[in-house]
């Protein structure tokens, strides 16, 4: 046989060899062919998302009971704000700047009531208000070519980077309120990241900082193997 | 009455057809990795209905699945693979439709009305022992063509719930034809149990009828 031609043992060994590999890349898809499968994903979920195009608003009666509308943090213990909270909004932007609540509850409100969508695949639907990101990056005078933004929190280390345009989304919120009422803690207070846009892990909850930047910088569940653009 | 066997097109054509064998036989392990993968993410929340409104007909919410039916070790794992190989599955059977259209090969598979009727009713009281032989039949019986034909609504049906799960506010039009993100839910976990039965009632089938899975691997004959 020509030295050139496999033989049926070195195929059966290399087919074998990429069914181990291929299964073991199953909890962080680096490299081969889930890594490949998912940057084309991801390339189908940006063409897939329309900037212009809304999440459904929703009837008062789709709203979810408040004790069945789940909430997770990743501290050990509730995160509460710290004294003298205030939002910080930089990176590249022409006049970094910080807002306390007041201040942001002083911008115009907006006010919606759309479909939550979590990774896990349950739904709910709660009524949220705030400050639309747009709105605040207009007062920051955010760079136009800073492609990501980049939400961080008081949850210990919990933090989510997004594209632009999703951040930006008319439906995207910085959100102080959750059906009539402020936030509450488990939620997110004082302030969180809300969007009909994401699914839920990129709606970053307790929120002290909003950076516009030229990398994107993963996240918290995005490191560890979720999808990072997440759209929904 | 149409008659196919008496087609000029089968002449000279095996019963499987490579390209037919080829897509039937990728759909085992695809369909397999489909569904660990898709119970993978199912079993993140093993429920039917929006949180707080659980749809009271579903009779085993929160049901927590054995991890012998799940794939992809966690729920992102198993989203990567329901992602990555979904666009196989898409295209086998893109290639499977077009050859059946190109060559024809529809009429013989298919199950048309007007032709199949008649013959699945008798196959059907046969089967109930209504009836002491099998009707005559030229390629598949009225029972085969609709088996076949229906599982192809499903596969297709399979396609667009998931992608009315996979983006609910992007593709919210494919969502309102399933009745909502939940809706969707529902129709796709419903075409996997559909895909299911038919595997088995097929296994059966064709334990009962080994020729057939020979055909299927080798073409069988010429016509």
């Amino acid at each position: 046989m020509p030295k050139h031609r496999i033989t049926r043992r070195q195929f059966v060994a290399t087919v074998a060899t990429g069914v181990v590999l291929a299964t073991e890349q199953t909890t962080r898809a680096q490299s081969g062919f889930l890594h490949w499968m998912g940057r084309w994903n991801e390339r189908v979920d940006c063409f897939l998302f329309g900037p212009e195009r809304l999440g459904a608003e929703l009837p008062p009666a789709e709203t979810t009971p408040a004790e069945a509308f789940p909430s997770y943090f990743i501290s050990d213990d509730m995160p509460v704000a710290p004294a003298g909270w205030v939002l910080k909004v930089g990176g590249r932007v022409a006049r970094p700047a910080t807002f306390s609540l007041e201040q942001l509850q002083q911008m115009t409100r907006t006010d919606m009531r759309v479909r939550h969508h979590c990774v896990e695949g349950w739904s709910a639907v709660a009524a949220w208000y705030g400050v639309r990101l747009r709105d605040v990056a207009e007062v920051v005078g955010a760079d136009p070519r800073a492609p990501y933004v980049e939400f961080r929190s008081f949850d210990a280390g919990y933090w989510s980077s997004w594209d632009r345009e999703s951040a930006l989304h008319k439906q995207t919120l910085l959100a102080y309120g959750m059906n009539d009422v402020p936030l509450s803690p488990d939620h997110g207070a004082p302030l969180r990241v809300y969007s009909a846009v994401k699914l839920g892990y990129k709606m970053v909850k307790y929120l002290t900082e909003v950076n516009f930047l030229s990398e994107r910088t993963g996240g918290y569940w995005e490191d560890q193997g979720y999808e990072w653009f997440g759209g929904v | 009455m149409e008659i196919t066997d008496r087609d000029e097109r089968w002449k000279g054509r095996r019963a499987q057809p490579w390209l037919i064998r080829l897509t039937h036989w990728l759909n085992v392990p695809l369909l397999l990795f489909m569904a660990g993968s898709g119970l993978q993410i199912f079993a993140a929340y093993p429920a039917l209905g929006p949180r707080g409104a659980l749809y009271r007909w579903y009779p085993w919410q929160e049901t927590e699945l054995p991890t012998w039916v799940q794939f992809g070790g966690w729920l992102a794992g198993g989203r990567h693979w329901h992602f990555a190989l979904g666009w196989f599955l898409v295209l086998n059977g893109m290639v499977y439709l077009s050859y059946m259209v190109a060559r024809g090969e529809w009429r013989r598979r298919l199950f048309l009305p007007h032709r199949d009727v008649h013959n699945a009713l008798l196959m059907l009281a046969y089967y109930l022992r209504l009836r002491r032989t099998a009707p005559w039949n030229d390629f598949y019986n009225g029972l085969q063509r609709l088996a076949y034909s229906a599982i192809i609504m499903i596969g297709v049906v399979e396609v667009f719930s998931g992608l009315a799960i996979y983006k609910p506010v992007q593709l919210w039009w494919l969502g309102y034809l399933f009745g909502g993100y939940d809706g969707a839910r529902v129709v796709h976990l419903m075409g996997l149990g559909l895909l299911a039965l038919f595997t088995a009632v097929h296994l059966v089938m064709v334990t009962l009828h080994p020729r057939a899975i020979l055909t299927m691997c080798t073409g069988g004959k010429h016509a």
